[in-house]
């Protein structure tokens, strides 16, 4: 009895501490409201929402209105014959994507950040932003054009060395979508995403350069040794980040790079949901469940790759 | 000598690397500027010249042909129009939003911090949706309007983190005591300090913003069905991916005349115009951009 009544009494001095700091915070709570409602209706709605991917859905009969079928959808896309295509198209896809578009923007950021000639440094670093503000829509007929084998630039350099008549039309194969894909990602955001290495770039000390210059480091070893080391946290937290998105290859430049004849390449997880739950079939349930699958493996390569970066380093750079 | 000698090869190899390096630089120049340059000047060539394949690097036989298709196709003014009410107006819910989050997450003692920043957070790596998000969109009866272009992806949680480590790296909790002291509240402390303080980083979230609504182009497809709604990127996408003019669009009988050989130089004309309110913009935010984007992305 008596013990029952301290339980309370802290509880109570808890709620009422609590209450305090509201009282005493009420002004940045207010601030926060409007993001906060704005949250919870459009990033939890949506997961409130999720329970349709085990039921099946009909507008008229509402979200829970439905009736509930289990693991059906995830059955029928774990079962389809499209399944291990999609799903085996996505992972290339971002694999190919991770190891061309991780390590290159940090090597770009290492060779700028030791170009002696500082105008031409700041030049190119300026220009190399450039293609991050142009729109994925443009973007993509702008590969279009230049590849074109009649009038693009492609077809006029086949011509400019010697080649005659019009070279094969590799844009529409099946084949080579992914390598233009990748590539044209590197494009656009090789300098983009170099600004935050170069950043970090900036926060290592002259000091330890000058001490292995006397020690007879080239410049080239400094980079290796004293450049990378004072970048390295930066470079595993993004690349946790990376991991975490790396099945979500961005719908748009898929949809749109997709033609009827590199589909068997080009058909990736999102472009499929969006084709199978919206566009045509309109099936709700069976497309949130294939997006939640997406998720999950999203969710678990996350948490994989910063498990693995936190054990590598004891623990010094982790995400969570 | 010796030590004379070993001084000189290293300079000699420290020479050729960065040699290679000004290699590099200058290649990566010319990759990311060629294909602009051959863009812009197609689009300021005939229509015969770009057709035929004639455009290298310079405007062949010069002319404004594919701008004057571009100017009098009526489904591209409107969309025109369109864009830049979503951008405008969207860019500067989206900055709004997300300051009233990032400020109270910024401060220490703030009680709520720890459950909202939790909140924040899981959403960055999980979430319902495509299609989830879709029924509720319909549900609350926001499909086909121009309220959702406007809100939707209104707060992006990694511009909210950025602007959140820059209130808290920048502005010393100092000003805050002494602030306090002459009675100011946490309302006036933001307008009148904080946000006085933080320009940097608004420009630059803002250019953020900017440029996500201009360029936005699965927000509109998916939720919009009215042609009138219709931004730009997505009348674009339909001309580009077109293989002839719509001719009811063209006003002018004149220009309609010739319009078969201008195809191609219509559509490089229209890419230009599609991307240059963009270029133009960037200059202006970029004197903020290193203080913004590194004092926001790093800690400590």
């Amino acid at each position: 009895m008596k013990t029952d009544n301290k339980k309370n009494s802290i509880f109570v001095r808890r709620v009422r501490a609590g209450c305090r700091h509201i009282a005493r915070d009420w002004q940045l709570w207010l601030m926060a409201l409007i993001p906060l409602i704005y949250l919870i209706i459009f990033n939890y709605g949506p997961m409130y929402g999720l329970q349709i991917a085990f039921r099946d859905y009909s507008p008229r009969a509402g979200i829970t209105g439905s009736e509930w079928v289990g693991f059906k959808w995830f059955e029928k896309f774990l079962t389809n014959v499209q399944f291990k295509d999609v799903f085996m198209n996505t992972l290339i896809l971002s694999l190919y994507n991770l190891a061309v578009g991780f390590p290159l923007p940090i090597i770009f950021a290492l060779a700028l950040n030791a170009l002696r000639q500082k105008r031409l440094q700041k030049v190119t670093q300026t220009v190399s932003y450039i293609p991050h503000f142009i729109s994925t829509t443009v973007m993509v007929s702008i590969i279009l054009m230049v590849l074109s084998p009649i009038n693009g630039i492609y077809g006029n350099l086949y011509r400019l060395f010697g080649g005659t008549g019009f070279p094969e039309d590799f844009r529409a194969l099946s084949g080579s979508f992914r390598h233009i894909y990748v590539w044209s990602d590197v494009w656009k955001h090789l300098g983009w995403d170099s600004i935050i290495y170069v950043a970090a770039l900036s926060s290592v000390p002259p000091e330890l350069h000058e001490a292995a210059k006397i020690d007879g480091a080239s410049r080239f070893k400094r980079i290796l040794h004293v450049d990378l080391p004072t970048i390295l946290p930066t470079i595993a937290i993004l690349f946790i980040l990376r991991c975490g998105s790396m099945i979500a290859v961005g719908f748009e430049k898929a949809y749109l790079l997709q033609s009827t004849v590199n589909l068997s390449t080009s058909e990736v997880i999102s472009t499929y949901v969006f084709k199978n739950g919206m566009n045509s079939f309109k099936n709700f349930s069976y497309g949130s469940a294939v997006g939640l699958f997406n998720s999950i493996v999203n969710l678990i390569l996350l948490l994989t790759a910063n498990r693995t970066t936190k054990k590598l380093t004891d623990g010094d750079v982790s995400l969570l | 000598m010796r030590a004379y000698k070993n001084k000189k090869r290293k300079n000699n190899s420290d020479d050729i690397f960065n040699a290679v390096l000004v290699v590099i630089a200058v290649l990566w120049l010319i990759i990311v500027l060629y294909p602009l340059i051959y863009i812009v000047s197609c689009s300021f060539s005939s229509g015969n010249a770009v057709s035929t394949g004639q455009v290298l690097l310079w405007p062949v036989d010069p002319s404004l042909e594919g701008y004057k298709v571009v100017f009098s196709h009526k489904a591209i003014w409107q969309a025109y129009g369109n864009t830049f009410f979503y951008t405008v107006f969207g860019s500067l819910i989206s900055l709004t939003v997300t300051m009233l989050m990032a400020y109270p997450l910024s401060r220490r003692s703030f009680s709520g911090r720890r459950i909202l920043m939790t909140l924040c957070v899981i959403t960055m790596f999980f979430g319902g949706g495509l299609i989830p998000t879709y029924v509720l969109i319909s549900q609350l009866g926001l499909t086909n309007t121009r309220t959702i272009i406007l809100i939707l992806g209104a707060l992006n949680m990694s511009n909210m983190i950025v602007m959140r480590t820059y209130f808290m790296n920048s502005i010393p909790e100092d000003l805050m005591e002494a602030a306090k002291l002459d009675g100011i509240s946490d309302f006036g402390y933001f307008l009148k300090i904080v946000l006085p303080l933080s320009k940097p980083v608004l420009a630059v979230i803002l250019l953020y913003c900017i440029v996500a609504q201009w360029n936005a182009y699965f927000v509109p497809l998916i939720y919009l069905n009215d042609r009138e709604l219709y931004p730009l990127q997505l009348v674009l996408r339909e001309i580009l991916a077109a293989t002839q003019i719509d001719a009811s669009q063209i006003s002018d009988q004149d220009i309609l005349a010739g319009i078969a050989s201008q195809v191609d130089v219509m559509k490089y004309a229209l890419v230009v115009v599609a991307t240059v309110p963009m270029m133009i913009l960037y200059p202006f935010v970029q004197k903020f951009f290193k203080k913004g984007i590194m004092i926001g992305s790093l800690k400590g």
